[in-house]
């Protein structure tokens, strides 16, 4: 996992220039996922997929401005939540309503306050 | 299409401005526009939607939510590499600022056209520049059309400008409000072959920084730190602008080689070589301004003009080398838009006055500002502005007609 997660950060960084006559027109990196950076704390909503109503139409993997939806053949859609930043776009586009949009640390009452 | 084909030869139409920034659009078979209705520049995509919909136009129009999504929407498609056309005027362009800067900062090279007019509030909808020189700093070119047949040219010559492999940046390109996109003229519209042969379609594959395709996934926009190098990507838009000024006016020799219609330049001089008084302005009334230096030289006034067709870039190294005119007494520029606050109380003779001060000659120098929100201004107050300067010049104030002289700018039939 540690392995990935560097080769993933390498990837996903912009190369470094000494001047700018070296610069092309625009910062481009490597297409891979989070370049811009996973999701902090900030999150307040996540999806959480009901398994009995998916049929696995895949309109919420279409949706996700993140691309954070996994579809993997033979096994039900995940999100993948280091990057998802819970917009409900998902839930909401989702034909069969087979996602919920769930408090983030619901049990947290006190919204991460102290006691 | 078969039908784009089917017109040949030149043809000369009575058109309104509007509808002759639509046909520019036709002309070079834009891929994408993308619409949302703001007077005075709604008849142009009115005029498009008709193109489209008679099937003489091959492109996507896509009507949006606001103008703020209209650029969003250019800015995409012209990631893919399409050709890419919107308009849009005043309130609009201030509502797409936003995404006017995105444009630049991804170096696209998307055309759009301006009916200026006046900001808001108090509403106006009538001829002013204030808006797209709102936008003088967001990495745009910005180019005036002041005739008719301008317009149609100038959208033409900025599509090749902008998608130079140098160059990557997008244009404005703007005319007044009313005065010129709701008269109408007769315009040559150029067969679609010329046009073509002129301006060929941009590269199938995408232009050569920035694409979007599955199958070569890259990420852009990205975050980008402090030590990394922000600040020589601005840099580069603006050493880039510098440099556009010699492609610009390639292009422009390059169209009258082709269609015969001449531009100068990123400026028009008229009578200025022997020009003791020289008038700087820009658009429509700069072409009106040719009668009033006409009328003034049949008087043995020896009035001169200088039509700035190009804000952005700044024509600097030809306004130099104009300056040099040893006959040069005085100079007034005048701007059609208002610059709150600012040393001259305008947008282009701030910027002309540092031009002025790098020649370092001293040459009496008047600021003015003239029919905001659509105010008429005739040849006669034009010829009055060339009095109140010989004024100026010979006794440092302006007492002759209605013209008020407020801390260093003049304003033109201010109440």
């Amino acid at each position: 996992m540690d392995e990935e997660r560097t080769k993933r950060d390498r990837e996903s960084e912009l190369p470094t220039y000494n001047s700018w006559q070296e610069l092309p027109h625009v910062p481009v990196s490597l297409g891979v996922m989070g370049s811009i950076g996973a999701t902090g704390e900030w999150r307040i909503l996540r999806p959480e997929i009901s398994r009995e109503k998916c049929n696995r139409c895949g309109m919420c993997y279409l949706y996700c401005p993140e691309g954070t939806m996994i579809f993997k053949n033979g096994t039900d859609p995940e999100v993948n939540l280091t990057y998802c930043k819970g917009c409900g776009i998902c839930a909401s586009e989702c034909p069969r309503k087979a996602i919920a949009m769930k408090p983030e640390n619901a049990e947290r009452s006190n919204h991460g306050r102290d006691e | 299409m078969e039908e784009m084909n089917e017109e040949p030869a030149d043809q000369t139409l009575i058109l309104t401005g509007n509808e002759v920034a639509a046909w520019a659009a036709r002309r070079a078979k834009v891929h994408v526009v993308t619409a949302f209705p703001i007077t005075p520049q709604t008849t142009v995509m009115e005029a498009i939607a008709q193109f489209v919909d008679s099937g003489k136009m091959n492109s996507q129009f896509v009507p949006m939510e606001s103008e703020h999504s209209v650029m969003a929407g250019m800015v995409g498609a012209s990631m893919t590499g399409a050709r890419t056309f919107t308009a849009t005027s005043g309130q609009g362009l201030l509502y797409m600022g936003e995404l006017v800067h995105w444009a630049a900062g991804c170096r696209l090279p998307v055309v759009t056209t301006i009916a200026s007019r006046g900001i808001a509030p108090p509403w106006n909808i009538w001829a002013d520049y204030s808006d797209v020189l709102s936008m003088r700093d967001a990495g745009w070119m910005i180019q005036f059309a002041s005739t008719h047949q301008e317009i149609f040219d100038s959208v033409i010559i900025n599509y090749k400008i902008a998608e130079n492999p140098e160059v990557m940046l997008p244009a404005f390109v703007a005319y007044e409000g009313f005065t010129q996109s709701h008269t109408a003229k007769p315009v040559v519209i150029p067969g679609q072959g010329r046009i073509d042969h002129f301006l060929p379609p941009p590269p199938k594959n995408g232009w050569p920084h920035l694409y979007l395709d599955p199958d070569r996934p890259i990420v852009h926009g990205n975050i980008i730190m402090p030590h990394q190098e922000y600040m020589e990507f601005r840099f580069k838009i603006h050493e880039t602008m510098m440099r556009a000024t010699s492609i610009i006016k390639e292009a422009i020799r390059e169209f009258k080689e082709v269609f015969g219609r001449d531009y100068y330049g990123l400026i028009e001089p008229y009578l200025v070589e022997d020009a003791q008084y020289l008038l700087v302005t820009v658009g429509a009334l700069a072409e009106q301004a040719k009668d009033a230096v006409d009328s003034l030289r049949k008087r043995g006034v020896k009035a001169g003009l200088v039509k700035l067709r190009y804000y952005r870039p700044f024509p600097t190294e030809d306004l130099v080398s104009l300056l040099k005119g040893e006959n040069l007494k005085a100079i007034a520029v005048v701007d059609r838009s208002i610059a709150h606050g600012s040393p001259t109380g305008g947008h282009i003779s701030s910027d002309f006055y540092s031009v002025l001060c790098q020649t370092g000659k001293e040459i009496t120098y008047l600021p003015a500002v003239w029919g905001l929100g659509g105010r008429d201004v005739t040849v006669e107050d034009q010829v009055g502005l060339f009095e109140g300067l010989r004024e100026f010049h010979e006794s440092g104030q302006v007492r002759a007609g209605k013209n008020k002289l407020i801390v260093g700018t003049l304003w033109v039939n201010l109440k």
